[in-house]
């Protein structure tokens, strides 16, 4: 099924390379790490759902591009992606932020395990036990019969 | 000629579904034996029919014949064999065309097993999957019809899509398919079920092979569809929460619930109302994947606005069934018996715990992919949810789950003791947690959780197997005899552990990723890129002439510790008749891992960009599928899958009636 999404980022990405081009690299590995982690929970605004670290989409490689001209500058990761914010709006991030316009989605997994749970366990507790089987007494008489004969045998 | 038959095929096939969904139901109702008789004949004749208009359509293709619309669009004189008939499902009207071939031969198998399915529930099972296969045939003919033609005729094809132009998407979809379509006959019996107001162990009996078969075919579709996104996107990753990966991921947790929860009500005859809304929501599930990848929605919620009639169409579907279903659930649900006690520490226990985390992982990833759409729709607030979420909320929640996966399946049925239960699993434990401690010490200061990763996937796979070992051998039994008696376990409680090992396997092969080692450089001829133990060399650049694309082929020779260890090549090509490119990522695999290498654009001074990862163990994700996949279909051999339902009285002599 996935090549919808791969007929969609075929027709978007005119010139096709890969995402992160040797040029871009910065020189010093600690910040080339940070900025390949920043760029991962980044979306790739053009295209599906692909962060700019995976994509060839040039919009990405501007991005990328940015991305480490904020941390040579010496940006913290997360002044890093509050400038991406303020330019793109929230849609920019991969993983939404906590607040009002996501509570549901944040909440739902926590929600669903929750009510599963107590739906679960009040299942089993409201469940008619099993009566234990008792003897009537005609039955226990017979048992009674039974037991003396076997002792007199 | 034909093209017109097979469209008429079509239309004869929606008429026959109308008698195949009204005359079994009031059969069944009415308590009529020919009526219900009408269902396998009629389910026979459907299949006929779209059996008859798909190879229609298939002749178009190999024939080129380029007054058909659709094969205009979608294929090219040029192609080769195998891409013409793939072509014929690589696009939306051909691919909704195999979805009613898959739905009609299900249902040709239901009516065929006839001797094994009681009529009551044969005919109305039947009636509710006619009301599916009706329902998309009215979608293909009014929205979707492969068989539209062109006037005049053209000359030449538009070609396939140059992505779908590889043998693993040749077999993608329909192994998808199988998968999706599958889990509409447990929908169906489902429905029959809830329809007849009965449900015992012999409904889970007939249904359970239906599922995990479905189940199976899934599990290998979606295995197939991430390698190929692996090798062909060229940057090496093999899932990456795409909406139309989660698609497929969310019937795939449903069902895997779905067989879990299948084995309590045959075992136990417990779970039956969860197992009937499971049945329920697993098709529903496949339905919305289908909606979500028909109909445009994903791309934006804009170009569903702009192409409405498909998309609308297909909702209205996904309404219908979803709504209906769960309207009759909700209707006679209540009315069926509960049965099968147990107390919460057992195997049934732990199968609903199993059941309450994957129900979980598969409302987590639901409201991942569908609450940006929401959103968008009520507020016009624009969010994305991507990879980083699901990763932060998925993997807690599987986690655990693989952690208790082994106890669950040493817990005894009915009444188990846990702690009896981790005794049997001590060895497992110790070697699992052993190895850990070695590989972090090995790996020191490399990254902390694939270690923990590997031991889990260990854990798994030992803890699997010990199943098997425990219930065969014993302390001083020889181990022939041992072995005589694993080989008589049920097939089942094979199928169990080698499935359950193959999660493992996939566990380890995810877990390994984190070591995985990539490098990026500009590269001449003869110059060298280095990445961890490997390292390649730009030998030379060859461009090539295919038939219907022009290349550029990187050769690289790959050394590893020194030596050479051979040749990869790989590619960037373009497809002249769309004008688009792809890449063909190198791959040289070695052991379990690979060496992985794609090359980008050319530079400025000659130098060509140059990918080049190393994944250590990285076949261990889809052959654990694979396994997992192979762990059903075993599972499905089991003797008592095979044995057949009462047969029906005509068999029995004529004295053996009772007298009334």
């Amino acid at each position: 099924m996935r090549f919808v999404l791969a007929i969609v980022a075929a027709l978007l990405f005119s010139a096709s390379a890969f995402a992160v081009q040797p040029g871009e690299v910065l020189k010093d590995p600690g910040l080339e790490k940070r900025a390949r982690e920043i760029s991962a929970g980044l979306r790739c605004l053009v295209c599906q759902n692909q962060s700019i670290d995976d994509s060839d989409a040039q919009l990405a490689k501007d991005l990328r591009l940015l991305v480490r001209e904020r941390l040579v500058a010496g940006d913290t990761n997360d002044q890093v992606e509050n400038f991406l914010v303020q330019r793109y709006g929230e849609f920019v991030l991969l993983k939404p932020t906590f607040g009002m316009h996501t509570l549901l989605l944040w909440l739902t997994p926590a929600l669903v395990m929750v009510l599963g749970g107590v739906g679960a366990y009040a299942a089993m507790r409201t469940r008619p036990q099993p009566k234990a089987a008792t003897l009537d007494d005609e039955e226990r008489k017979a048992l009674e019969n039974l037991l003396k004969r076997d002792q007199s045998a | 000629m034909l093209v017109e038959a097979g469209h008429f095929a079509l239309a004869l096939a929606l008429g026959l579904s109308l008698i195949q969904f009204l005359v079994p139901l009031w059969g069944a109702r009415a308590n009529d034996p020919v009526l219900m008789a009408v269902a396998p004949t009629s389910a026979l004749a459907v299949f006929a029919c779209i059996a008859f208009s798909f190879l229609a359509l298939t002749f178009a293709y190999l024939n080129s014949d380029f007054s058909v619309l659709n094969v205009v669009q979608n294929s090219h004189s040029a192609k080769p064999l195998i891409y013409k008939i793939s072509g014929v499902w690589g696009n939306h009207e051909g691919s909704m065309l195999l979805w009613v071939l898959i739905l009609a031969l299900f249902g040709a198998v239901v009516a065929v097993s006839r001797n094994s399915i009681p009529m009551r529930l044969q005919a109305n099972t039947l009636g509710v999957q006619a009301a599916v296969t009706i329902a998309f045939l009215l979608f293909i003919l009014t929205t979707s019809n492969p068989f539209t033609r062109v006037v005049p005729a053209a000359l030449e094809g538009q070609d396939l899509n140059p992505l779908l132009q590889d043998p693993g998407l040749a077999i993608h979809p329909p192994l998808l398919y199988i998968g999706y379509v599958g889990f509409s006959i447990s929908f169906a019996f489902a429905c029959a079920a809830l329809i007849d107001g009965r449900i015992d162990a012999v409904w889970a009996r007939i249904v359970r092979p239906w599922t995990l078969g479905a189940w199976a075919f899934l599990t290998l579709g979606i295995a197939m569809g991430s390698y190929w996104a692996y090798y062909e996107l060229g940057w090496g990753g093999w899932w990456f929460w795409d909406p139309v990966e989660n698609a497929s991921l969310m019937p795939w947790l449903a069902g895997t619930a779905l067989v879990h929860s299948t084995v309590v009500m045959e075992k136990r005859d417990a779970l039956k109302v969860w197992t009937i809304l499971l049945a329920i929501l697993t098709f529903s599930l496949s339905l919305l994947g289908t909606f979500l990848v028909r109909s445009g929605v994903l791309t934006s919620v804009h170009s569903f606005a702009v192409d409405p009639e498909r998309g609308t169409f297909i909702l209205g579907i996904l309404i219908l069934f979803v709504g209906g279903s769960l309207a009759l659930f909700a209707w006679r649900a209540p009315m069926l018996k509960q049965g099968g006690l147990f107390a919460p520490v057992s195997r049934e226990g732990a199968l609903v715990v199993n059941n309450l985390f994957l129900a979980t992982a598969c409302a987590t990833v639901f409201i991942g992919t569908l609450y940006p759409l929401a959103l968008e729709v009520l507020t016009a607030e624009k969010i994305s949810v991507g990879a980083p979420f699901f990763n932060f909320t998925f993997l807690p929640l599987i986690v655990p789950l693989l952690l208790l996966l082994p106890l669950g399946q040493t817990l005894a049925w009915k009444r188990g003791n846990f702690l009896g239960t981790a005794q049997r699993l001590y060895a497992v434990f110790g070697i699992s947690l052993l190895a850990t401690v070695v590989m972090f010490a090995f790996t020191y200061g490399g990254p902390v959780l694939a270690p923990l990763g590997i031991g889990l996937g260990l854990y798994l796979v030992l803890g699997s197997l010990n199943e098997i070992v425990t219930r065969a051998w014993s302390k001083g039994t020889p181990l022939a005899a041992a072995w005589r008696k694993a080989r008589g376990l049920p097939r089942s409680a094979w199928g169990t552990a080698i499935a359950h090992a193959g999660v493992g396997l996939t566990v380890i092969g995810i877990a390994a990723t984190a070591w995985g080692i990539e490098a990026i450089g500009s590269l001449k001829v003869g110059e060298r890129l280095k990445g961890g133990d490997y390292e390649v060399r730009l030998e030379r650049v060859i461009p090539r002439v295919e038939a219907n694309y022009r290349e550029e082929a990187a050769v690289l020779t790959v050394f590893g510790s020194g030596r050479e260890l051979g040749t990869i090549e790989t590619m960037k090509r373009l497809y002249v008749t769309r004008g688009m490119p792809t890449t063909e990522a190198g791959i040289l695999t070695i052991g379990l891992g690979q060496v992985y290498a794609s090359i980008g654009d050319a530079q400025p001074d000659g130098s060509i960009g140059v990918r080049l990862y190393h994944k250590p163990l990285v076949l261990l994700i889809w052959i654990g599928s694979l396994v997992m996949a192979i762990g059903g279909g075993i599972s499905l051999t089991d003797r008592r899958l095979r044995i057949g339902a009462p047969v029906p009285a005509k068999a029995i002599p004529p004295h053996a009636v009772p007298a009334e």
